[in-house]
């Protein structure tokens, strides 16, 4: 595999030069060269890449996390007892892919009319971009419980304001296994939106104006012209937004954990994962194959973005 | 590569906008023609109405644990949670922060954020000079291994870093666990791991972008690998190195998951995911808990204020990380 470092415009003249520059490094600059490498890959190997194959092997066994000698080969059990004997497997998945749906066709599409909203120069842009952005600043472990106080049966300000507090009609949010995970989604999407909204901004600025002045020539209408041509303009922006979509839905976790630590109506297989590793039983094997699942799940929009993004390195 | 260029060209004032084409001078000034005058101000009053609702319904949560924060709980009690009578002050705060341990808390995370975050720019500047200033046959599979590793939820190895850190045994002058776990030496290494990837990702677009002349100088000049990173292009990485710092600041500090793994001692928790145990530690004073969730907000709204250009230029300059 051939690789010239700077295949773009920008690095015209470059091509050549790299090559020329290997033969010229000293023994020293190669050791240099070695352990700026090598430190920080191995680091990454031991601390990402290794535990990633472990999780697979363990998966295939069983253990009780105790000694390293209890750990016995179990085939596909802990995959077959998560499909089959694991009540809480079947709603997690069905809440990933409603957190996934959620983000998708909610707060992503509101992020991006925001975005094109503010776009547009009009008064007070920085002050409306500031308010929608402050939430993206705080933890998803904070956001939960910022919204608890929102939510909340007796003290929350949502019941007030639908005139239930204090009636049997008041709605406990996060507590009730009903409508939890909406609420949970409706916080998510508090910080997703304004996420999403400044990588669109963003995205606007460096679309060509030509581009916009050439199609409004042409009579396209101002829909027209933001969904053939400056939607399709913003394509590197459009892959970003679509994984970090997805794979925020994979990921979460945090504010389920600290609402009720992914139970009763908030199971997602993240929080799963864990419930199984710590906690009484300390089912290693369970634990590890939900991470699997999990895993495989999030190779897909991995490979996806991975290859938009050295795609055209190796075409090069 | 394609994901930095588009979005940070104002932001970081990356060189890379040299590069791009259509960013032609004196485009921005004229808007394109606008006959239609009026109809578009039409437009931006009901664009005016919808953000001003918008932004008010995203300021309703934030603004609902301030104002329960500022109310004592006696209150509250008396003339009930949603009444604006009887006192605002500060007294929950000062009362959430001596109760909460705030100043153990923020102590425990400045001792894994800073580390952490110089760490990853030291490993991930090296990494990225390495694979984008030097032609090297495995360049772009260790890019993408880099990339790919950030990209993979934590649970996913969640399990075997619990148990490699139980079984690394340390003497107990070291750690009086025993091992590596409720300690921080846990936390900002796999935090250091787990970001390195990204940062690496997007210095390595940044430093590609500049002149190759640069160190061809250096180099007749008889300068090492080591002076042309050090004194040459690492100075002029600063403005994605400021972008990427303090974005890892943000990030670290809002880490909730490793800790909550490695570390069992509540008192050596950072203030993010000791956020967790306010709940039972004050039990149901909501007007506490409000008051403890504000002051966790404190650093991360400051660093906003002070660094938001920076904090956005890291995001855009990159946004591979979620």
């Amino acid at each position: 595999m051939s690789v010239s470092t700077n295949p773009s415009a920008r690095g015209r003249k470059a091509v050549a030069a790299p090559a020329r520059r290997v033969r010229r490094l000293s023994r020293r600059d190669k050791v240099v060269l070695g352990m700026m490498v090598g430190i920080p890959t191995l680091i990454q190997l031991v601390l990402v890449w290794i535990p990633t194959l472990m999780s697979v092997g363990l998966s295939f066994a069983r253990w009780n996390g105790l000694e390293l000698t209890d750990i016995k080969p179990a085939g596909a059990e802990n995959y077959q007892f998560v499909a089959h004997d694991y009540p809480p497997f079947w709603p997690a998945v069905q809440h990933n892919v409603l957190w996934l749906a959620f983000l998708a066709l909610v707060a992503t599409p509101l992020g991006l009319l925001l975005a094109v909203l503010l776009d547009q120069n009009i008064r007070g842009t920085r002050i409306y971009q500031s308010i929608f952005f402050a939430p993206v600043m705080l933890s998803l472990a904070l956001i939960g419980i910022i919204w608890q106080l929102f939510y909340n049966r007796d003290s929350g300000l949502l019941n007030f304001l639908l005139g239930t507090a204090g009636t049997p009609q008041a709605v406990d949010w996060f507590g009730d296994s009903g409508v939890n995970i909406w609420a949970a989604l409706f916080a998510a999407t508090w910080r997703h939106a304004g996420y999403v909204m400044i990588l669109y901004l963003a995205g606007l600025k460096g679309v060509d104006p030509t581009l916009r002045e050439a199609a409004q020539i042409d009579g396209a209408s101002a829909t027209q012209t933001f969904f053939r041509v400056i939607f399709p303009a913003m394509r590197p922006v459009n892959v970003i937004i679509i994984v970090i979509t997805v794979i925020e839905s994979l990921r979460a976790f945090d504010i389920v954990y600290v609402i009720n630590r992914g139970t009763n109506g908030l199971e997602l297989i993240s929080a799963l994962v864990i419930q199984n590793l710590v906690g009484e039983g300390q089912v290693i094997g369970i634990g590890s194959a939900l991470a699997v699942i999990l895993l495989v799940i999030s190779l897909i929009p991995i490979t996806f973005y991975l290859s938009r993004a050295f795609g055209k390195d190796k075409e090069a | 590569m394609s994901i930095a260029h588009p979005t940070d060209a104002a932001a970081a004032g990356s060189p890379v906008a040299t590069g791009q084409p259509g960013f032609g001078p004196g485009r921005t000034g004229h808007r394109p023609g606008r006959p239609a005058n009026n109809k578009q101000g039409r437009r931006h009053y009901g664009t005016h109405v919808f953000l001003i609702v918008m932004a008010a319904i995203w300021l309703v949560p934030l603004g609902w644990a301030i104002f329960t924060a500022l109310r004592p709980k006696a209150d509250t009690d008396k003339y009930g949670y949603f009444s604006t009578g009887g006192a605002f002050n500060f007294d929950n705060f000062t009362q959430a922060w001596t109760q909460g341990g705030f100043s153990q808390l923020f102590w425990n995370s400045v001792l894994i954020t800073v580390p952490s975050v110089f760490l990853i720019l030291f490993f991930a500047s090296m990494m990225a000079f390495a694979v984008s200033r030097v032609n090297w046959k495995f360049n772009i599979t260790l890019l993408i291994m880099f990339t790919a590793g950030n990209l993979l939820p934590p649970q996913v190895l969640a399990a075997p870093l619990f148990e490699m850190f139980k079984h690394f045994e340390l003497p107990y002058a070291l750690s009086d666990s025993g091992n590596l776990l409720n300690t921080y030496i846990s936390v900002i290494a796999v935090d250091t791991a787990f970001q390195i990837g990204f940062v690496t990702f997007v210095l390595s677009n940044y430093m590609k972008a500049l002149s190759p002349e640069l160190t061809e100088a250096a180099l007749v000049d008889g300068a090492g690998v080591w002076r042309q990173y050090w004194d040459i292009i690492l100075p002029l990485c600063r403005p994605a190195l400021a972008a990427m710092g303090t974005l890892e600041v943000i990030f670290i500090y809002n880490d909730f998951f490793w800790p909550l793994l490695f570390i069992q001692s509540g008192d050596r928790l950072p203030v993010t995911t000791a956020i967790n145990n306010l709940q039972g530690q004050f039990l149901s004073n909501y007007n506490l808990i409000a008051a403890g969730a504000m002051i966790t907000a404190v650093p991360a709204l400051v660093i906003y204020l002070l660094l938001q250009r920076h904090f956005v230029a890291g995001l855009t300059l990159g946004s591979s990380k979620g």
